[in-house]
């Protein structure tokens, strides 16, 4: 029933502007600024992974979905605590639904300590997780080490966004990130 | 101390790889302190199949650092002919080398040769090595092997192989080499990475971490069938697997209890047995060459160092303490020295530790040195390394003097394991 409602509210927003080609249901939402200065505004429903909307809407909280950390270090900075509440809140309130946690290290030193250090970082954000809330079983942590960096970058500021963990979800129906 | 350098490349098609473009480069530079002068005449027999095999031989020695080639001018004797000794010493040669290639009634190959003393005026021994054309070359490697031991009276290692990952186009290719980077063939394509590759001591199986499986999983792997099975795949990462000496058990290690922990287990994958206990990472076990222990890195002081426990577990010795990063010990085997990774002011680098000393050695002037691998004659060690953004493998003798390089253009080389003495 309510998701009745937001795609009749989806497809309220997509018939009032005109240039926006028609999505599939379930597509994404394209997000125009031709013409009119109209805000848009993405009204809830699911998204291309199956995932609702407020997971990855980017004005949601909870579609920042990395930690960063410092060199060698596997600690969650404080700068961070807001957005692993943010995902442990929703984990306490939507107890069908999985994360994983993927720690990432920069390509500095050796692949296998790395790969320990990876882990190590998905083990602190479980760990906060589940601290605040989130039950165990709702949360698994594994780590890619060095062997997937999101910058292929070699420099300090690839590392530096090499140096993450990434909080990856699971609908209850098995459809998301992994 | 004279230093030479000088440069040497040499190219050539990679007959069984995937990809038709991999091109093969060795570039050698430096030499040792003393280089031995040979000489290895041209060989009678075939003249094809002679010109493989001197070849090889005479690539072999140059490579080694150790032996100055003397240039036999043309001459071609086999392993009966009259050595001119006086000549041979006058030209500068110490020893030389003759033989002879031709095919046997049932159609394989058969090499001949004999080495001689120049200044004794002896001969040293000589060997026959019957194969077939596809293994021609590691027939020019068994004599190569032959002459390195008898003048400098260590085992030679051109006839063994090497494994590495190479990164190309998107996949991960588990590749087997000879020694000297040719020949090399596929034992593994995946499209996720594969890293720590790790030689059975009886040579004929790989043991490495697979990601296929979307997270680090521990197999082994027959070469000769290519079969294979998972030895761990527990919750969390399995990784960092080393062989026993025995070849019976697998150090490993997993997350599964929380942290990165030690772990022996059957290759089987059966008997499980915890052999750390820290409240940090313990990664990346290798068993001393008698067994009694194993060398790791921890993280349990504050920084990653290097420790050694016994093999069945118990406390732990600190063994390095210089500096705030060292990781990847590989003990030689000989069991004379320590091989690891140094981090010196932010540059990663090979550096070598006698044991009976504690003294340490930085061998590369190198910034992303990785994944050390001794030689089986622990003369030569074979690491990972970074030149222009590029991974390719560097080979640097274990006192720093001599250096080579082993690039493929198509892609990344890295991970590389040098595997033991072929029985």
């Amino acid at each position: 029933m309510k998701n009745l409602l937001s795609i009749s509210l989806l497809l309220a927003v997509l018939v009032g502007c005109s240039t926006t080609p028609t999505p599939e249901e379930g597509g994404a939402p394209v997000e125009s600024r031709s013409g009119t200065d109209v805000k848009s505004v993405v009204a809830g429903g699911l998204d291309a992974s199956g995932l609702p909307r407020e997971l990855t809407d980017p004005n949601s909280p909870l579609s920042k979905r990395s930690i960063y950390f410092d060199v060698d270090k596997y600690e969650v900075k404080g700068e961070y605590q807001a957005v692993v509440a943010a995902h442990a809140k929703y984990l306490v309130a939507n107890r069908g639904f999985k994360v994983l946690i993927q720690g990432n290290t920069d390509e500095t030193g050796s692949r296998e300590y790395n790969l320990s250090l990876g882990q190590k970082r998905a083990d602190a954000v479980k760990r906060a997780l589940v601290l605040l809330g989130a039950r165990e079983d709702q949360v698994e942590s594994v780590s890619l080490g060095e062997e997937k960096p999101k910058n292929p970058g070699h420099d300090e500021s690839a590392y530096a966004e090499n140096r993450r963990a990434d909080v990856l979800y699971r609908a209850p129906d098995g459809r998301g990130e992994f | 101390m004279s230093r030479i350098s000088r440069r040497i490349f040499l190219l050539f098609g990679l007959l069984t790889a995937t990809f038709a473009q991999a091109q093969l480069s060795i570039e050698i530079t430096g030499a040792g302190a003393s280089r031995i002068p040979v000489s290895i005449a041209d060989f009678a027999g075939d003249p094809t199949l002679s010109r493989i095999v001197v070849g090889t031989v005479r690539a072999d020695l140059e490579r080694s650092g150790l032996f100055k080639l003397v240039d036999p001018a043309g001459m071609m004797l086999d392993e009966n002919a009259a050595i001119d000794y006086p000549a041979w010493k006058a030209r500068g040669a110490d020893a030389i080398a003759a033989g002879s290639v031709g095919r046997t009634a049932d159609g394989r190959i058969e090499a001949r040769f004999r080495l001689y003393d120049t200044q004794k005026g002896v001969a040293l021994g000589g060997a026959a090595y019957v194969t077939n054309s596809a293994q021609l070359r590691m027939a020019g490697h068994r004599i190569a092997d032959f002459i390195y031991e008898k003048l400098t009276g260590e085992p030679g290692v051109f006839s063994t192989r090497i494994a590495y990952v190479l990164k190309a186009r998107g996949q991960y290719l588990l590749q087997i080499a000879d020694a000297d980077g040719q020949g090399a063939a596929t034992a593994l394509t995946s499209s996720e990475p594969i890293i720590s590759p790790v030689w059975s001591p009886d040579g004929g199986r790989l043991a490495y971490v697979s990601f296929e499986k979307k997270k680090p999983v521990i197999y082994v792997h027959s070469l000769a069938t290519g079969q294979r099975h998972i030895v761990a795949n527990f919750k969390g990462s399995n990784s960092a697997p080393a062989w026993s000496p025995d070849g019976r058990k697998l150090a490993v290690v997993l997350s599964k209890d929380g942290n990165s922990q030690l772990y022996s287990v059957n290759v089987d994958g059966s008997g499980l047995q915890r052999l750390s206990q820290s409240a940090g990472i313990d990664t990346e076990p290798r068993y001393s060459p008698d067994g009694a222990a194993i060398y790791f890195t921890s993280d349990r002081g504050g920084s990653p160092q290097i420790y050694r426990i016994d093999a069945n577990g118990g406390a732990a010795q600190r063994v390095t303490f210089e500096g705030s990063y060292n990781v990847s010990p590989r003990p030689s085997p000989d069991g004379r020295s320590l091989a690891f990774i140094a981090r010196r002011d932010g540059r990663f680098q090979l550096a070598v530790m006698d044991l009976a000393s504690r003294q340490v050695q930085v061998l590369t002037d190198s910034t992303k040195d990785e994944s050390p691998s001794f030689a089986p004659n622990s003369r030569m060690i074979l690491i990972a390394t970074e030149v222009g953004g590029r991974g390719l493998l560097s080979a640097v003798s274990a006192d720093g003097r001599i250096k080579q390089r082993l690039s493929i253009a198509a892609g990344d080389v890295r991970e590389p394991a040098w595997g033991p003495f072929l029985k």
